[in-house]
């Protein structure tokens, strides 16, 4: 469960203290982090909890690598911004309740509080499959006519691994 | 392409290419060559189901049961597990192994262990190949000089249904170990020592060749355990170019190739090592003369120290975000700053996990345990079925029984507490495995990563020990 032992006591009941239980806060779409942030791990479940609370996008200064795929392929959007925008961003929205930032995926953009635009970048096939919704597996049968020969000039030339197979 | 292919590759360009099937807008799509899965995998097959689609290539998915499995009282297989959601997990796994026809290593198998101890064993982990594994540590494989990556559950999904895998390339990281390791230095201290030079973002974005003198004097025994842990050093995964060591330990293997196609192979092999000034993005160089033994003293396997060292001040530390990292860690590990590390007292003591559980662990470790008797909890499990098997024909359990070690089945056991096996709160234990997370062994256990001779040493004194100390 997301964050669990960060949001919840020993006997299972909130810690009013932790921001994500804060009412304010219970809502939020975006995460703003700080270095290597979901670095090692390659459970999917990390950002499955995420997504479930209602997390949309994370921002930070890095990303660990798998967690970051993983993010790619369950529609949050992983957005790298420098260490002192990211910095910025959080003393903005710890400094008023309900302040809010924007994530723009179609033109690559957060919006902070004040209406200043920070540019990143998505990988192009990556933001075709977040805005249109297409997932992985469909993406690829779309290769089928060049996976296939691809894979009997594998077989082939590599014959010690297929045989017997 | 002409020109392209008279610039110099390294042994991950020449994988790459050969595994490339298309590219698009600087994504490849790459073929695979083994997917590895263990139980954990659950959601890729129901995904699969839901979407009506067939496993592409059952052969070449392996599927190990290793988290799940009790590593105790195994006489009943998994009707003898008492926990009905271990159980549930594993009787699941076995369906699903079964159902799509996997080349599938249950409890009950003679050749069951954890998957990155058992795929090389058996031959299947080869060099030049690509390997996607639903498990951080598929890094391990590596060591034999192939690419092998730690995927999660949406691609595990993806390469069952396709055998292929989308990626961008990663840059490459050229890690240079040179000289010769001082005795009881093994290769878990420099994969420790270097994680906590390089930080656990230290690799992000790239894959680590090591290379240098001392990793080409080690053995894939060694060569695994530290590419095991390259993704601690945030890397995609860790490789060494495949050589004699590596052509050796697979001959005569199950699956490696035979007669005519072994010949075929090795030459192929052969061809893998980056040619002469082919260039990497990143460059580091250690020397081996500067490892001494080491272990983790914090929550990051990136917080560790040569044996010798104490924990560490946070009021000495200038960057504030390390200061209050360092300082939060040492709450939880309930340490205090300047305390010597051998002055720190374990609880108990795990031998195991896919980073140290094969026979030369096993045999490092009973070196020591012959020398005194646990006076802690200390368990050992090897990494396979058949480590276990070969470990009893060498007399080794005996040295670890007589030293009061208990002796059990393979599986990951305490490295992940999955399978039941945990710390209790605040338990304090010298761990052979990679992760020293917050809960990793439990709820609030405690641990520190050390080598399977340090492990040892902190049995029979009940502390943290500089084994070189003991050994005098
Ligand atoms: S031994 Fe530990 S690290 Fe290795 S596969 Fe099992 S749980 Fe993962």
């Amino acid at each position: 469960m997301l964050f669990h032992d960060l949001r919840f006591d020993a006997d299972g009941s909130q810690k009013g203290d932790f921001i994500l239980n804060r009412p304010r806060y219970r809502q939020a779409g975006i995460i703003v982090a700080e270095r290597n942030f979901g670095c090692g791990s390659s459970r999917e479940s990390a950002v499955y909890a995420l997504k479930t609370f209602g997390i949309r996008s994370i921002i930070a200064p890095s990303f660990g690598d798998i967690f970051f795929n993983n993010c790619l392929k369950n529609s949050v959007v992983p957005v790298v911004l420098d260490a002192d925008t990211c910095a910025a961003l959080r003393a903005e929205l710890h400094a008023r309740v309900g302040a809010e930032i924007t994530v723009d995926l179609e033109r690559q953009v957060v919006t902070d509080v004040a209406g200043k635009e920070h540019a990143f970048s998505i990988h192009p096939l990556r933001r075709r499959c977040l805005l249109n919704g297409l997932d992985d597996v469909s993406l690829t049968t779309e290769f089928l006519d060049v996976m296939q020969p691809f894979e009997a000039a594998y077989r082939r030339e590599f014959s010690w691994l297929s045989d017997g197979s | 392409m002409a020109e392209n292919s008279r610039r110099p590759q390294t042994l991950v360009d020449k994988i790459w290419r050969r595994h490339q099937v298309t590219e698009v807008e600087g994504e490849r799509l790459l073929y695979v060559d083994y997917l590895f899965l263990h139980e954990g995998a659950r959601h890729a097959f129901d995904d699969l189901e839901a979407m009506g689609r067939a496993v592409y290539r059952p052969q070449q998915v392996i599927a190990c049961a290793d988290h799940y499995v009790p590593t105790r009282d195994r006489k009943l297989g998994v009707a003898g597990v008492r926990d009905p959601a271990v159980r549930g997990m594993l009787e699941r796994f076995d369906r699903n192994a079964r159902t799509h026809a996997l080349r599938y290593f249950g409890v009950d198998d003679p050749q069951q262990g954890i998957l990155h101890v058992v795929a090389p064993e058996r031959g299947i982990t080869q060099p030049g190949l690509i390997i996607a594994g639903a498990d951080s540590h598929t890094t391990t494989h590596g060591a034999f000089g192939c690419l092998a990556f730690g995927i999660g559950a949406s691609d595990a999904l993806h390469v069952l249904a396709t055998q292929a895998l989308w990626r961008r390339k990663p840059k490459l990281m050229r890690i240079a170990i040179d000289g010769a390791l001082h005795p009881h230095v093994s290769a878990k201290d420099v994969i420790l020592s270097l994680i906590a030079r390089i930080g656990v973002g230290g690799g992000i974005d790239h894959v680590i060749e090591f290379a240098g003198s001392a990793v080409r004097a080690m053995s894939m025994e060694q060569r695994m355990t530290i590419c095991n842990m390259s993704v601690e050093a945030g890397a995609q995964t860790g490789i060494v170019a495949p050589d004699d060591t590596t052509f050796a330990y697979l001959d005569g293997r199950p699956d490696a190739p035979g007669g005519a196609q072994w010949d075929q192979a090795l030459a192929y092999w052969r061809t893998l090592p980056s040619d002469a000034g082919a260039l990497c993005d990143t460059e580091h160089r250690l020397a081996a003369a500067d490892i001494a033994p080491t272990v983790s003293w914090g929550t990051s396997p990136e917080q560790a120290s040569s044996i010798d060292g104490t924990v560490p001040d946070p009021r000495a530390i200038a960057d504030p975000e390390k200061r209050q990292e360092v300082a939060a860690a040492l709450d939880y590990m309930g340490l205090t700053p300047g305390t010597p590390l051998t002055a720190i007292a374990v609880d108990r003591v795990f031998i195991g996990s896919c980073t140290n559980a094969r026979i030369e662990d096993l045999r490092a470790a009973a070196a020591v345990a012959a020398r005194g008797r646990a006076v802690v909890p200390t368990w050992v499990v090897p990494g396979s079925s058949a480590v276990k098997r070969q470990a009893e024909a060498e007399g080794i359990d005996r040295v670890f029984l007589q030293a009061g070690f208990e002796w059990h089945d393979a599986g990951c056991s305490l490295c992940t507490a999955l399978n039941g096996d945990l710390l209790a709160e605040h338990e304090r234990c010298a761990s052979t495995s990679n992760r020293n997370f917050r809960g990793r062994q439990g709820r609030n256990g405690r641990t520190h990563l050390l080598s399977p001779a340090m492990a040892a040493a902190a049995a029979i004194t009940g502390r943290l020990t500089d084994v070189r100390k003991l050994a005098m």
